[in-house]
């Protein structure tokens, strides 16, 4: 028995089922199932971070025509960019099993929507399977593969942060085999013509149904105990249920939906007659709880359904614990035992901050000072640098989307174009999708920055390596991508690297960008602290006349004040310098040993 | 054997590696065991709790309010935002070493520990020690973790032997580290159980 993560043991299950391709694109809470395989590649499995989740997608897709089976790992904002080839290859079909893993985020934690992959899912008309437990999740992901196989789909599996992230006492066994693939053979049936669509669309909703009645079937769908009340549940929240059953000793019928698309009516129909009512425990949206509503319309049982769209579950938000127990108890007619905590006084806040030495802060300031008095909007993007968000640098005025910080600003620069805009773009976005953006901008003479924060990483997501980096997650080396010279082949007209940390010319850069009569771009490249060692420390001098400019500007994690004076922490300090260029008496020097 | 710990601290602080610790002894002893994290947007800095759970194959991986056996905070504040996890004569031990977070110094409002000293100490069986300290004494900072580790031992509540504990930091840890953390383990074991510790 090992301890595994979910994604880990998602991975090591892909490894068993003879997984031959595996590629995603990094994102939290999904990222450690593409690394776990390249950790524990046994040397003949293709691993690749791709571009984007598109790029995956479609490398997936054509591996998978080859009978090769294959894994594409993201989130679920990832899934909306993968949207095309997926919707696509539903029609098309595929070959080899071809399993994609979709982390959703209850709360959020870190995404920019709550959106249930379960729903996309249905929309494109594929099955999904919905983990309640990592030792589950490693199940359904070499299950996955021969459901997909099966019924030549792309199947996908759906975990949630607390299952990815969850890690269990898991027996992970070798790989049986390797799966042998017979090789792309050329056939009619790989090109989509409208007519193919029609004939695929007819044969994909007949699927549907059949899948349905094989799901009715399925292990992943489970019935505990014989109560007239039912509660429905599945996912993380599942184990929220069944854990609250227990403490409320309770007599219900405990149903667990694994499949929740298609869905398995047989096996529904089956418990909906013996109850009295039922209360539906999912996270995210009333996915089964609206399939069951469906399902009693269609049969005419009038039964009662309690869930999100009755308001006994919230409708947005991480379930807990405690949400569900309390929603059981009241189902069951009585209240949650609310025992009495007495509330902690009031505690320092510790929202996330950029880094000690974070190459981006000194980006951000030095557009700051060169804008200083000057009309600017500041477009933001997805990655560590978002935090420029936070004061006192305050830096981004607008973030949506992955790429959409250079095409907002060209919407704002369009209808106000008397203002300065510089969109800010990390390394990795900016080859995920920022490049059409900029080809956009040149195109129809939007006025703007793109100022790329090359910290030669995917930094937030845990350091993975991308097409600038010239590492792949094979091992080898590949030409970096250069992203000067992609910037000018887009249109870009003015463009400049430099190293923020030499405060004064990136100063400098930033005032000619903007006063650039074309799209301009910086690219401000300096390391993530996580790759590199600080060389040299600073410290706060006798010189120091207490105004906390430092602290008020530039907002560093290691500059405090403690015991009225400012100091430096030395065991956080990086080294990077910049406070020195804000410091008006020039009491901030290195510490020579 | 079923028994539910809460770790909180900051991220940096080693909590992760410690509930690895706590779960691998557990499964030494044949125990299934389910973990959780949460960890907050920063990649440093934040604020992290981890839940083991031992002896959990039909629970969830999250330890629900009032019910954790242990607390170790690694940290003052921490430990308080973490309290109403722990059950009602529940133990805990408390890193007094804080943590000043960037927002104190910006916002000029000091971080005063007396306070959050009362009410953990009103709220549990409570060991507050200097695991910092301590740790630095026995040669890294960093060895804070470990410390804590031993003192949970030392408590009782933490069901796993010193031996058993020294076994896996000697596999996991390189030989110049383990000699750290082999005297922070013991340190922090002593403490809760000899000389320096005091139980409030």
């Amino acid at each position: 028995m090992e301890l595994l993560m979910g994604n880990e043991a998602i991975a090591l299950g892909a490894v068993r089922a003879g997984v031959n391709l595996v590629c995603g694109y990094p994102g939290t809470p999904s990222t450690e199932v593409l690394e776990t395989v390249a950790k524990y590649n046994p040397g003949d499995i293709h691993v690749e971070w791709a571009a984007n989740e598109k790029a995956a997608m479609e490398v997936g897709g054509g591996a998978s025509f080859t009978g090769a089976r294959v894994l594409v790992t993201m989130k679920q904002m990832g899934l909306n960019v993968a949207a095309d080839p997926l919707m696509c290859l539903s029609y098309l079909g595929v070959k080899g099993g071809m399993v994609v893993l979709v982390a959703d985020d209850p709360g959020p934690i870190s995404s920019q929507t709550e959106q249930d992959t379960r729903h996309f899912a249905k929309f494109a008309n594929l099955p999904v399977l919905d983990p309640s437990t990592p030792e589950e999740a490693y199940q359904m992901v070499q299950e996955a593969f021969e459901i997909s196989e099966q019924w030549e789909l792309p199947v996908i599996l759906r975990p949630t942060t607390r299952i990815c992230h969850a890690s269990a006492s898991i027996e992970a066994e070798m790989r049986k085999e390797k799966h042998e693939y017979p090789g792309f053979a050329k056939d009619p049936r790989w090109v989509i013509f409208p007519s193919l669509s029609l004939k695929k669309h007819g044969e994909l909703e007949q699927k549907q149904k059949e899948i349905g009645k094989a799901f009715s079937h399925s292990t992943f769908n489970d019935i505990e105990g014989n109560g007239s009340l039912g509660i429905v549940a599945s996912g993380a929240a599942y184990a929220y249920a069944r854990e609250a059953v227990k403490e409320l000793d309770a007599n219900v019928t405990l149903v667990k939906i694994g499949t929740p698309y298609p869905f398995p009516e047989e096996f529904a129909l089956d418990f909906i007659r013996e109850l009295d009512k039922i209360l539906v425990v999912e996270e995210l949206d009333a996915v089964i709880e609206r399939s069951l509503t469906d399902l009693l319309g269609k049969h005419k049982i009038k039964l009662d359904i309690y869930g999100k769209e009755t308001g006994n579950l919230p409708a947005a938000g991480e379930y807990t614990h405690e949400i569900v127990l309390r929603a059981i108890a009241e189902f069951l007619g009585g209240a949650a035992g609310e025992g009495a905590s007495s509330p902690p006084p009031a505690l320092p806040v510790r929202p996330p901050v950029l880094c000690a030495g974070c190459p981006h802060r000194a980006s951000f300031y030095a557009v700051k000072t060169a804008m200083k008095g000057i009309p600017a909007v500041f477009t933001g993007d997805i990655g560590c640098y978002t935090l420029g968000n936070a004061k006192p640098l305050d830096m981004v005025d607008t973030c949506l989307c992955m790429g959409a910080g250079v095409t907002v600003a060209q919407g704002l620069y369009h209808m106000e174009p008397d203002k300065k805009y510089f969109a800010f773009i990390g390394d990795s976005t900016f080859f995920h999708t920022g490049i059409p953006g900029v080809v956009n901008a040149a195109y129809n003479q939007a006025k703007i920055t793109v100022v790329v924060l090359d910290n030669s990483t995917t930094a937030m997501t845990g350091q993975q390596p991308h097409p600038g980096t010239g590492r792949t997650m094979m091992g080898t080396e590949s030409p970096k991508i250069d992203i000067e010279a992609m910037l000018r082949a887009s249109g870009a007209g003015w463009v400049k690297t430099v190293d923020p940390f030499d405060f004064n010319a990136a100063v400098g850069a930033a005032k000619e960008a903007a006063d650039f009569d074309g799209v301009s771009a910086i690219i401000y490249r300096a390391p993530c602290i996580a790759l590199r060692k600080a060389q040299t420390i600073y410290k706060i001098n006798a010189g120091c006349i207490g105004c906390k400019k430092c602290i008020r500007e530039i907002g560093c994690p290691a500059i405090s004040v403690t015991d009225g004076a400012v100091r430096v922490e030395p065991s956080l300090c990086y080294g990077c310098g910049l406070c020195t260029y804000v410091c008006p008496a020039g009491a901030i020097v290195e510490v020579r040993e | 054997m079923k028994c539910d710990i809460l770790i909180a601290g900051v991220g940096g602080q080693g909590t992760i590696l410690a509930s690895k610790l706590i779960a691998q002894a557990a499964m030494e002893e044949g125990a299934f065991v389910r973990t959780s994290e949460t960890i907050g947007m920063a990649q440093r800095g934040g604020c992290v709790v981890s839940h083991v759970r031992i002896g959990a194959q039909d629970e969830s991986s999250v330890i629900p309010l009032r019910s954790a056996d242990l607390l170790l905070g690694f940290e003052p504040a921490e430990a308080a935002r973490s309290m109403a996890r722990l059950k009602e004569g529940g133990t805990a031990v408390v890193n007094t070493a804080r943590v000043v977070p960037v927002t104190a110094s910006l916002s000029g409002k000091a971080y005063e520990t007396e306070e959050i000293f009362d009410y953990l100490k009103n709220s549990a069986q409570v060991w507050m020690i200097d695991a910092t300290g301590i740790a630095e004494q026995c040669g890294s900072a960093k060895a804070a973790n470990v410390v804590m580790l031993g003192a949970g031992i030392g408590t009782g509540a933490l069901q796993c032997s010193l031996e058993g504990m020294e076994k896996l930091l000697a596999q996991r840890l390189p030989e110049k580290l383990f000699s750290i953390n082999q005297k922070a383990l013991h340190a922090g074991y002593g403490c809760v159980r000899g000389e320096k510790g005091e139980a409030e």
